[in-house]
């Protein structure tokens, strides 16, 4: 196989791969605003003192991060129509990846509201505020700041994860890459254009996340 | 009846399941530790090699691997079975993860440590082997752990390529009865969960066997 053929095939997968790595980027930016504020609820719920609250909490996280992705995806869109509840392919894998999102931000979130002093929480209630209140606008502000280099993390890793909606026919780039080798049966070139294409993006997303997190803590 | 049905179909992707995750953190322990030597090696284009290798293998989803081993080698006419493109791709992926552990490890130790060793006229390989690694190898055990716990439920992606284990089946047996509906997703699901804990328990508990011996 010559160099010339890898360019050629490049050149006539492009245009699909980058439709299709606007949808990876969709999934992953719906998924974000979804899940990380489930996770945010979660784990103010994880830390309620009632018990009713809590453990509910725990088990939605505990059962999230232990059910592999692929099989929460493979639930929703292949199991959940036999109980009557059918969703598209790309809804299936909002709901899928914003369950699991939900329970991994949930615990760097938690992580960084543990990590805000407990003086400042006694500072609030010396300033008679409400519980709500110490939360909202004193303990969440800045645990949160504390937790964003981590869900920063976990984003460009959920951006590699919408790969897995190929296998639920999703048409994101792993998905375009797969039937395009299938017409072309090159295979391999189509894959290493996918491999590139995730790899620059995260790389660009990296240094992206360098520079914000910088801007966060000069706040 | 169920049992018969469900439980017992998917359980028997129980084994390739441990194959995948197991070999695949092997081998990807073996790649990662000259790996890891090369990115904190003193010589500049070595260390730039390694982060090249890194680079490339985390910046591709573990998926991607799988497909582009599968579908695209091709060694004459030969190519690679699922198995063995499921373990390859995997050890692939585990080996960039694995050897970022394994380079902050060796980051933890402190440089007295380092210095003491040449002071002992330690060649290379003994300072490595006799006194970093294993001051090491503790501090990563936690991190170890949680990755293959990860790698576990990663092994599910081989079920793309074709490889029968639990994801696979779950969802075999899903098509193939039209009563079992959603249940083997999360029969297996729960299998997944039950094999964790036991991994995170025996984790905690030689870390704090470990912690007491080296007092």
């Amino acid at each position: 196989m010559s160099e010339t053929s890898w360019l050629s095939v490049w050149a006539g997968a492009l245009p699909e791969m980058l439709d299709g790595l606007k949808l990876s980027l969709l999934i992953t930016v719906v998924v974000i605003l979804i899940g990380m504020p489930l996770g945010l609820l979660l784990s103010l719920g994880s830390g309620s003192r009632l018990k009713i609250v809590r453990w509910p909490c725990f088990a939605i996280v505990e059962i999230g991060r232990g059910t592999p992705a692929l099989v929460t995806l493979y639930i929703i869109y292949y199991g959940l129509p036999d109980i009557g509840l059918t969703f598209s392919a790309l809804i299936s894998s909002f709901i899928g990846l914003s369950i699991t999102t939900a329970a991994y931000s949930c615990e760097y979130i938690r992580s960084g509201l543990r990590s805000v002093p407990r003086s400042q929480i006694e500072a609030g209630q010396a300033l008679d505020l409400k519980w709500s209140d110490i939360y909202r606008k004193i303990v969440i502000p800045q645990g949160m700041r504390i937790a964003i280099p981590a869900l920063l993390g976990y984003s460009i890793q959920l951006f590699q994860m919408t790969s897995l909606t190929y296998n639920i026919t999703v048409r994101e780039i792993t998905g375009i890459s797969y039937s395009y080798g299938l017409q072309t049966f090159q295979y391999l070139a189509v894959f290493a254009l996918a491999g590139l294409l995730y790899a620059a993006v995260s790389t660009l997303c990296t240094i992206l996340v360098a520079w914000l997190e910088r801007s966060v803590a000069l706040h | 009846m169920m049992i018969d049905t469900i439980v017992w179909p998917v359980l028997m992707g129980l084994p390739l399941t441990l194959l995948l995750s197991v070999s695949a953190f092997a081998i990807g322990f073996v790649l990662a530790v000259p790996i890891s030597l090369a990115s904190v090696s003193k010589s500049a284009p070595i260390r730039g090699l390694a982060q090249l290798i890194i680079w490339i293998e985390r910046g591709i989803p573990p998926l991607v691997w799988l497909m582009l081993l599968y579908f695209g080698i091709e060694i004459g006419t030969v190519r690679l079975t699922s198995l063995q493109a499921g373990i390859l791709g995997l050890s692939i992926v585990s080996m960039g993860y694995l050897s970022e552990i394994l380079r902050s490890g060796f980051k933890a130790i402190p440089n007295g440590q380092f210095e003491a060793a040449q002071a002992l006229g330690l060649g290379y390989a003994s300072r490595y082997s006799r006194v970093i690694f294993p001051q090491a190898i503790r501090t990563m055990i936690p991190s170890f752990t949680t990755y293959f716990i990860g790698l576990l439920k990663d092994s599910t992606l081989a079920s793309a390529i074709g490889v029968g284990e639990m994801a696979f089946k779950a969802s075999l047996v899903s098509r193939q009865s039209s009563q079992a509906g959603v249940t083997p997703f999360f029969v297996a699901a729960l299998f997944y969960i039950l094999i964790s804990i036991p991994i995170a328990l025996l984790a905690r508990r030689t870390e704090s066997i470990q912690l007491e011996g080296g007092r």
